[in-house]
């Protein structure tokens, strides 16, 4: 876990949620406030929960997994996404006996203040329906003491089942788990109305403004719930992982924002902006003709694609997988389009995809590393960036530093424009 | 680009639906890549298209234009490997999907267009040709063309009974057809120790070199490859086959060595970008290392090809470019139709370059360290260099090349369907 600052064991305080989950910021303290995230993984012993842990945060190959022991307990890891962003990684081991443990004694503990709970199938498990009452029990407590949580459901191992009945086989299981989640909401549901005195455990911070006490659900409490198919084998992983963090990304309004309009300044197609340690896109854009592209899947595609490229180039290198691998890439197909793989900030790459034709390419790298600064504090460690009280002003103006007036044209030569020298 | 045929369907769009055998659902939900499945259906579709047309009765439609093209045939023992190893190196199935093959039944031919036009021969495993008259295979249609048969031997299970096969296999080709040359594909090394694999090797050739000089056959041209679908190996294997049946080898090495030495190049490879095989390289020592990392870009691009490179782009889009402030067609404003790249590591600054050379082929090399800024003097050389490697595969294409339908892209746009080589 070379990426993670671990600290092993269940010890430790709970994490702590600052603020709502989601929502655009306002105010530039916002921007520089570090937010935590607690997130449970949880699911059956060898559904795969430390595998794809591994696979996303410590650039573990897939078929490293295969060493990977049972977990003991709760290995609880804090992953630093973007600088801003810290995720209490909580990975529960599987094995029945600690399963007990969390839904009795140590109930309070693992529930409260949950941000986002994984919960883990492993599709060639043949005990379906225990998997199920576990599952059920698990919600239960987590609607208990974190009803805001969203929930994010992984039909895993999917590459196990031949190629033409996943879709099926993930079809029928998505509807037998959205069945059995709404058991679970009613069985506390009934628990809460006839003994509203037992949950005296809650923190007062699960207690926001605006929402209602634990102890009389509402009747028409829904889960926020997502459902995937994922395989440690493929870009599902990705795609899964992806949406899991979207919603966490701190300032992603304003990034988004400054995003589309470095993309009309530089004339692209699309724009991918990744993390640098998981290769998660935490932020696209397209443009209307960037838009038309029918391929639905890239964005985990090109997670997928790019990061094994680090790992060939690790390979090749011998440097440690998580040293920074490549600098740059960039592709010229003739006439039809060109693209580029930059490092961006500390905490980011950027992936340019855009029309063809050599001045518009050597203009948009040098826009490129003209805007980094741009997204910089937006990703950046929170102290320091802005250099002390006086940026006020540059945060809040989202105008374009690169507006099209002061596009720089290099010339049109063939070659490579590095926009560092 | 990435395609070993025109249909292998479309993207996510709904237009393509129809492809499938399944029947459209309301809402369908994508959680493997649409382009890999796709991939496998159409491929099972032709495979089962491919088994039916090859009954007995039926003549194979692929026979009139089989003569003179190079054939691999892969042979071995049941459950081998060898209907894995086609699929993985011609058709891009990816190799964890190989444990959903099923047994193969019948011959499986497969044509291949790329820089030379080759055949592929999946045998079935559970039929042995010389000791089968219920079958009396008719040898000189199998071991007519020139080519290579490829032995598959699973070295996780015993070999013994493969290997005894094998002999008798070589002695009739041996005779009857010697220019067939003899590969010896010892497969599924993955997780086997390397001293392990060594073993195996060392067992299995004094094995058959044995039993050859007890026969009167001495120094045999059956040459040994270490493969497995889950590494580069078994590219690298294809490789070292394949090579020895391209004509003039010797020149397209002496072009990719000058070419290393004028760009201080540390290594130059040709690759067959659809099978990933390299067809020939500059005369440094082999190095597995620089091959998979040549190997893995070229895989990079060919995504890159396909997700951004692979669909129409509007009018308005291509009017909008063409107009103020460039006011000149966009064929105009590139430096370059072809498609090239280039990547720098960020380990001392390492870059290497990409170029398309045609359809089918490409050049990959790594540079020197720290060489990125002399790309332009680079890049005029490498000009020069694909120049003649064009020339050179002119010559040696057979005239009026079956591929002629698909040379109409103008400066690299591409009709859809027909995804382009690069
Ligand atoms: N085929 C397949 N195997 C997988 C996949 N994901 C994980 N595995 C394998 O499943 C085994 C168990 O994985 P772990 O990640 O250790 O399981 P876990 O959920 O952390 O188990 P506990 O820690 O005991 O709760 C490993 O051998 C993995 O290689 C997958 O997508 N497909
Ligand atoms: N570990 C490992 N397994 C492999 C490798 N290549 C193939 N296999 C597995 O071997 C099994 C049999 O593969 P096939 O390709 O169907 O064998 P075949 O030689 O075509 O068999 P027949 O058609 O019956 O002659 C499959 O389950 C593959 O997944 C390899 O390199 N390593
Ligand atoms: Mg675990
Ligand atoms: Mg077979």
């Amino acid at each position: 876990m070379s990426d993670l600052e671990t600290t092993s064991g269940s010890g430790g305080p709970a994490g702590v949620t600052d603020g709502p989950i989601g929502g655009a910021p306002t105010t530039q303290t916002q921007l520089k406030k570090v937010k935590k995230q607690k997130v449970l993984l949880m699911g059956k012993s060898g559904s795969g929960k430390s595998s794809m842990r591994s696979i996303i945060f410590s650039n573990y190959l897939a078929r490293d997994t295969r060493r990977l022991g049972a977990t003991i307990d709760i290995d609880l890891s804090h992953v630093k996404f973007l600088g801003n962003l810290t995720l209490n990684l909580w990975d529960c081991g599987g094995q029945e006996a600690f399963m007990e443990n969390y839904l009795s004694q140590q109930r309070a503990h693992v529930f409260s203040n949950v941000g986002v709970l994984i919960y883990v199938f492993d599709i060639e498990s043949r005990d379906v329906e225990r998997d199920l009452a576990t599952y059920v029990n698990i919600i239960s407590a987590l609607v208990q003491y974190s009803r805001d949580a969203q929930v994010f459901v992984l039909i895993h191992k999917m590459d196990l089942i031949p190629p033409q009945m996943r879709e099926d086989v993930f079809v029928q299981r998505v509807a037998l788990v959205r069945k059995k989640t709404a058991e679970a909401v009613a069985i506390v549901r009934k628990a809460s109305l006839s003994q509203p005195q037992q949950q005296t455990s809650l923190s007062p911070q699960q207690q926001q403004p605006g929402s209602t006490s634990p102890t009389t659900l509402p009747s028409d409490l829904e889960i926020d719930m997502q459902l995937f198919a994922t395989s440690i084998w493929d870009q599902s992983l990705y795609k899964a992982w992806a949406s899991i963090i979207h919603d966490l990304v701190p300032n992603l309004a304003v990034i988004e924002t400054q995003l589309a309009s470095l993309g009309v300044a530089i004339d692209a197609d699309e724009i991918l902006l990744f993390e640098r340690t998981s290769f998660l896109v935490v932020s696209k854009w397209a443009s209307r003709e960037g838009e038309t592209n029918p391929w639905g899947d890239r964005f985990e595609r090109m997670s997928n694609i790019l990061k094994s490229w680090k790992h060939t180039c690790s390979k090749f290198t011998g440097t440690p997988r998580n040293a920074e691998q490549f600098c740059e890439f960039q592709y010229k197909m003739g006439s039809t389009f060109a693209m580029f793989v930059t490092k961006f900030t500390t905490n980011t790459y950027i992936l340019v995809c855009m029309p063809p034709g050599e001045a518009r390419f050597n203009s948009a790298k040098l826009n490129v590393a003209a805007a980094r600064p741009w997204f910089k504090y937006l990703d950046g460690p929170p102290a320091g960036v802005l250099g002390g009280g006086g940026g006020g002003g540059s945060v809040a103006s989202v105008q374009n530093p690169y507006a099209v007036g002061s596009l720089v044209f290099s010339g049109g030569e063939r070659g490579v424009g590095n926009p560092d020298s | 680009m990435s395609s070993s045929g025109g249909d292998r369907g479309g993207p996510s769009g709904d237009g393509h639906e129809e492809l499938h055998a399944q029947p459209l659902r309301p809402l369908p939900v994508r959680f493997i890549s649409p382009a890999a499945l796709n991939l496998s259906r159409v491929y099972e579709q032709n495979r089962q298209r491919i088994q039916k047309k090859d009954g007995p009765k039926v003549p194979d439609p692929t026979t009139p234009q089989t003569k003179g093209k190079p054939r691999l045939l892969l042979m071995g023992q049941r459950r081998s490997g060898k209907s894995s190893i086609s699929s993985v190196v011609f058709h891009k199935l990816p190799a964890s999907e190989t444990l959903f093959l099923e047994s193969t039944a019948r011959i499986q031919k497969d044509s291949l267009n790329s820089f030379m036009e080759f055949q592929v021969w999946d045998f079935p495993g559970q039929i042995d040709i010389f000791e089968n008259p219920a079958y009396s295979f008719d040898m000189d249609a199998i071991f007519g063309e020139i080519g290579a048969l490829i032995w598959v031997i699973d070295a996780q299970d015993d070999y013994l009974e493969a290997v005894a096969r094998l002999n008798v296999t070589i002695l009739h080709v041996q005779r009857s057809y010697p220019h067939i040359n003899i590969e010896v594909f010892i497969h599924k090394v993955d997780g086997l120790s390397d001293d392990y694999k060594l073993d195996i090797q060392r067992d299995v050739t004094i094995r058959i070199q044995d039993e050859l000089s007890d026969q009167g056959i001495e120094n045999a041209p059956v040459n040994f490859h270490l493969t497995s679908i889950y590494n580069h190996s078994i590219f690298e294997a294809f490789s070292k086959v394949i090579q020895k049946l391209i004509p003039r080898l010797g020149q397209l090495e002496a072009m990719l060595t000058n070419l290393c030495r004028t760009c201080r190049f540390e290594k130059a490879y040709l690759f067959d970008v659809n099978t990933k095989i390299y067809i020939a390289t500059d005369s440094t020592p082999e190095d597995m290392a620089s091959y998979e990392i040549c190997s893995d870009y070229v895989d990079v691009i060919i995504d890159f090809t396909e997700v951004y490179g692979s669909w129409p782009r509007s009018q308005e889009w291509k009017a909008r470019l063409e107009g103020e402030p460039w006011a000149q067609p966009l064929g105009e404003q590139v430096g370059c139709e072809w498609a090239e790249s280039g990547v720098v590591l960020a380990d001392a600054q390492r870059p290497i370059m990409l170029r398309e050379v045609d359809k089918f082929l490409a050049l990959v090399a790594i540079m020197k360290e720290g060489s990125y800024e002399k790309m332009p003097q680079i890049n005029m050389n490498v000009d020069v260099v694909v120049k003649g490697l064009i020339e050179f595969f002119e010559i040696t294409k057979p005239r009026g090349g079956g591929i002629a339908g698909q040379g109409g892209q103008d400066g690299g746009v591409v009709s859809p369907g027909v995804p382009p080589a690069l």
